[in-house]
């Protein structure tokens, strides 16, 4: 007998223990856990082999398998304001150039500014010059509506576009517009700005892709096959999930609409800066980690297929943030599974399959941590 | 004596639900808990007046245990309603919950040969003489009846854990690293075993090891047993091959001989020689410090500079985030792993990591068993004995009790004084991608830090008060010699202001020193404890 064999054999004994622990009710165990300091934060020990393997189902011959990467909703400020958000993004920048292998291209999932300044979205451009892989970006509505998007448009191009990319048509929408409530209100721009960036207001209107915005969405995928994979990114949710945080897209049934004619569709969007997921008709969504701060979730309509994310610890920059991957054709043949890197957290992994099977297979293990 | 008022648990608020790992209470957040119970208002003053003694002495049990019993019972109401059970009734003259606290913990009154139900806590066997600071449910919580050591145990478990011939070539003894004199350190960066071979880890102190959930700096042994049993056999520290030849040769030694006998009924065995070293360990409680009197009452017991130490600790310096020091963290530790950016100033850390959690990840468990022996692999910490993404480089919370003749600090010894680790701290620690999210930069000052430090004296034990003084004195002497020191870092791009409440701001101790506060102390002195 060796080293490990005594290891073994106390920790034998230990599951022992908590198996009789197990029998004690469970109210009298948490108090139990709680005076013994600790011991139940030792229970992981019983449990080592939890962590999933990103093993990934072998997709059907010839359909499209590869990843992306995503980083979301940094919300930069002029860096001598804040550079904690500075120092997160750069977390995530490091996190996405590790990555082995590297993802086919990064997404950026909208809101790199706080408040829509120069400096912030200069900044940001700055820093995703760093990342090693190809950026795709996507705008949100603390990166437009200060000035209309003239310095976004001016960094980064025009905020709608699509391409395709290994046999998956990508669709690129900017969802954040609103009506105009400003212009009869004498704003100024800041003004306009901050009451965007603010929840829980009457004030500003509700986001919507907008008339154009379908009209060029239905002219794109026009001459696109319904076979082929398509994956929208879009910075708000495609569909409507809490009104009051603009955690919504009006228009979203008539966007919906135009998807339904395709077989296999993924929309991918930020803005809610949680784990969050959804499955409309033929539509999977999944939502972006944000590396600034997590939002709580919304007091009604969460979809009922999330599985969440517990409330994360206020003492910790980290907890609830993070970035994360896509891999297309991972669990199913033209969708894709989505990899929340969360810091200070063990990654989730929300697989496509599990959507698609409106919830009867691959469930995501729900957190063993209580919330806070 | 007086009882406690109680007021019903479901007072609390919900969000004082507190996060733990296996669904218990975690002790770690209580700085969450206990600073959501600063905000529950009424909730607040009842539950402050009940924890009046959080770090009880031996023979009050009952009085320091109640207020315990609340504060948890505070938190485990937000899961469910209080069980129906009603307490016993309580002996003449002692203070007993109200029925609306619930449940009793415990029932102290209960005959020594009487069995406590499922799910209570029996304190019939603990000693009588703990220390301040070591209350009995803890003593009770981390030593069950059984395990309680004989006196004939304790005295063979001393002789072994002082005994060289433990060792391959006769040079090692467990107090060669756990010197008793030293705090049961040996002041050495990573401890030296046979053939002055060098491991890759600082020995910890054996000081209230007792009390700790798991052992080793990453936790892979569950039990003071266990532990005791693995130096013994790894290959650079004492060296035996295999447990057969530890039997065989302590089975002739006569004495052992004998005394195996005496002491167990039977020949020598691994097992038992485990047991006994335990049966040493669990003595090795330690408290009664100044820090104990002050919390106690004592206003004297500290300093200003230990008292805004104080303050600073639990405010500022944030350090009650991990090493919170009250009714529900007793240790001044939360028993978890964590990845302070340590492992980070040496080697290629990050890449390391990467490489660790892409084997992981690739599930060959031949390829990570070979991992955890590569010693460049031991800075991974916490993740090779879980093999959780969360846990790489992560170390486990040690106490602070006596940490002051504990140098050097951090799981490798790499920082050589108290200052040293609080400059560490003051810059939010070394940046790696899996570094804990509790590490910011504190904007702490020279002040600051020396009042930190001086805190941190007055947890040493009055047993060791002359070396305490001693090695306070040593650490002091190293001042000038800040090697993790970078104010610049420490203060952020802003200067000492901080960013959008990055910084917490300078306690004011002119007003209302936080360290008289009830939540950490005992109760307000000036007001004739009301």
């Amino acid at each position: 007998m060796g080293i490990k064999s005594i290891e073994t054999k106390h920790m034998e004994e230990r599951e022992a223990f908590f198996r009789k622990l197990s029998r004690v009710s469970r109210r009298d165990f948490v108090k139990l856990a709680g005076i013994s300091a600790g011991i139940a934060a030792s229970k992981g020990i019983v449990n080592p082999h939890s962590f999933q393997l990103v093993d990934v189902a072998s997709a059907d011959e010839g359909k499209p398998r590869f990843s992306f990467a995503y980083i979301s909703d940094t919300h930069l400020y002029n860096r001598k304001l804040n550079d904690r958000f500075v120092r997160s993004i750069l977390k995530a920048v490091d996190d996405v150039n590790a990555l082995t292998p590297q993802p086919d291209f990064v997404l950026f999932g909208g809101d790199l500014a706080q408040l829509g300044a120069k400096d912030e979205l200069e900044l940001g451009a700055q820093i995703l010059k760093s990342v090693k892989a190809p950026v795709r970006m996507m705008v949100g509505e603390h990166d437009w509506f200060l000035d209309m998007g003239d310095v976004w448009k001016g960094l980064f191009g025009a905020p709608q576009y699509s391409f395709d990319h290994k046999g998956v048509h990508f669709v690129t929408l900017m969802s954040v517009n609103e009506k105009d409530f400003w212009t009869a209100r004498k704003m100024t721009p800041q003004q306009r700005m901050n009451t965007v960036a603010g929840l829980d207001n009457g004030t500003q209107s509700r986001f919507e892709v907008g008339p154009q915005g379908r009209e060029w969405l239905k002219n794109d995928l026009a001459k696109i096959d319904a076979k082929t994979p398509l994956v929208v990114f879009s910075h708000s949710p495609l569909y409507k999930y809490y009104r009051d945080w603009n955690f919504w897209t009006e228009d979203a049934d008539e966007v919906q609409a135009i998807l339904s004619k395709f077989e296999s569709v993924t929309v991918i969007h930020g803005h809610t800066h949680q784990l969050l997921s959804n499955h409309i008709g033929n539509i999977a969504f999944h939502g972006m980690l944000s590396t600034a701060w997590p939002w709580p979730y919304a007091p009604t309509g969460l979809p009922k297929l999330t599985v969440q994310m517990n409330r994360p610890d206020p003492f910790d920059n980290f907890d609830g943030c993070g970035d994360g991957r896509f891999e297309v054709g991972g669990s199913v043949a033209g969708l894709a599974d989505s990899i929340y890197n969360l810091w200070d957290r063990n990654p989730v992994t929300v697989r496509a399959s599990y959507l698609a099977s409106n919830g009867a297979k691959d469930v995501p293990p729900a957190t063993k941590l209580t919330s806070y | 004596m007086r009882t406690p008022r109680w007021r019903s648990p479901r007072a609390v608020s919900a969000e004082s639900r507190p996060r733990g790992d296996a669904g218990g209470v975690a002790i770690g957040n209580a700085y969450c808990a206990i600073h959501t119970i600063d905000w529950c208002g009424a909730a607040t003053r009842v539950i402050l007046r009940a924890m009046k003694n959080p770090f009880c002495a031996g023979g009050r049990a009952r009085l320091a245990l109640a207020p315990l019993a609340a504060c948890l019972l505070a938190f485990a109401a937000c899961e469910e309603a209080p069980p129906a059970r009603t307490p016993k009734p309580a002996s003449a003259g002692a203070a007993a919950p109200s029925a609306s606290a619930g449940a009793t913990l415990f029932t102290p009154e209960r005959g020594a040969g009487e069995k406590a139900p499922e799910g209570e806590v029996s304190l019939a066997h603990v000693p009588k003489d703990l220390p301040l600071g070591v209350s009995p449910l803890l003593y009770a919580m981390a030593v069950p009846p059984q395990s309680v050591p004989s006196p004939a145990q304790i005295a063979l478990g001393d002789k072994l854990f002082n005994d060289k011939r433990l060792s391959a070539d006769d040079s090692v003894s467990c107090a060669t690293c756990h010197d008793p004199k030293t705090g049961f350190t040996d002041h050495k960066t990573t401890a030296e075993g046979i053939k002055k071979q060098r491991g890759q880890r600082n020995s910890p102190t054996v000081l209230n090891a007792m009390f700790g959930a798991t052992q080793f700096w990453d936790g892979r042994a569950a039990t003071l047993e266990a532990q005791a049993k693995l130096p013994i056999l790894n290959p650079i520290e004492m060296g035996m091959r295999s447990d057969a030849d530890v039997v065989a040769k302590v089975q002739k030694i006569p004495e052992y001989a004998a005394s195996f006998k005496q002491v167990f009924g039977r020949d020598v065995t691994f097992d038992d020689l485990a047991v006994a070293l335990a049966a040493f360990e669990r003595t090795q409680y330690s408290g009664t410090a100044p820090f104990d009197r002050f919390i106690q009452g004592d206003e004297k017991a500290l300093n200003d500079a230990e008292k805004r130490g104080w303050a600073l600790f639990n405010g500022k310096g944030r350090c009650n985030t991990c090493h919170a020091g009250n009714a529900v963290s007793p240790l001044f530790s939360d028993q978890k792993f964590h990845n302070i950016g340590i492992a980070a100033h040496k080697q290629d850390f990050p890449a390391l990591a990467r490489e660790a959690v892409a084997v992981v990840n690739s599930g060959n468990q031949k390829q990570v068993d070979e991992l955890a022996i590569e010693s460049k692999f031991s800075e991974l910490g916490r993740f090779l004995v879980t093999k959780q993404t969360n846990d790489v480089g992560a170390f486990k919370t040690p106490t602070l009790r006596n940490v002051g003749i504990t140098a050097p600090y951090m799981h490798d010894g790499s920082m050589d004084t108290l200052w040293d680790v609080m400059d560490h701290y003051n810059k939010g620690g070394v940046a790696n991608p899996f570094l804990d999210g509790g590490m910011q930069r504190l904007g702490l000052s020279e002040n600051d830090v020396d009042d930190l430090v001086a805190f941190m004296g007055s947890l040493t034990s009055d047993k060791f008060a002359a070396y305490g003084k001693q090695e306070m004195a040593r650490m002091q002497g190293q001042k000038g010699k800040r090697p993790q020191r970078d104010m610049v870092a420490a203060n952020g791009p802003n200067g000492s202001k901080g960013d959008l409440g990055d910084i917490a701001p300078d306690p004011d101790l002119k007003v209302k020193n936080p360290a008289s506060n009830g939540v950490f102390g005992t109760y307000d002195v000036a007001n004739g404890g009301k």
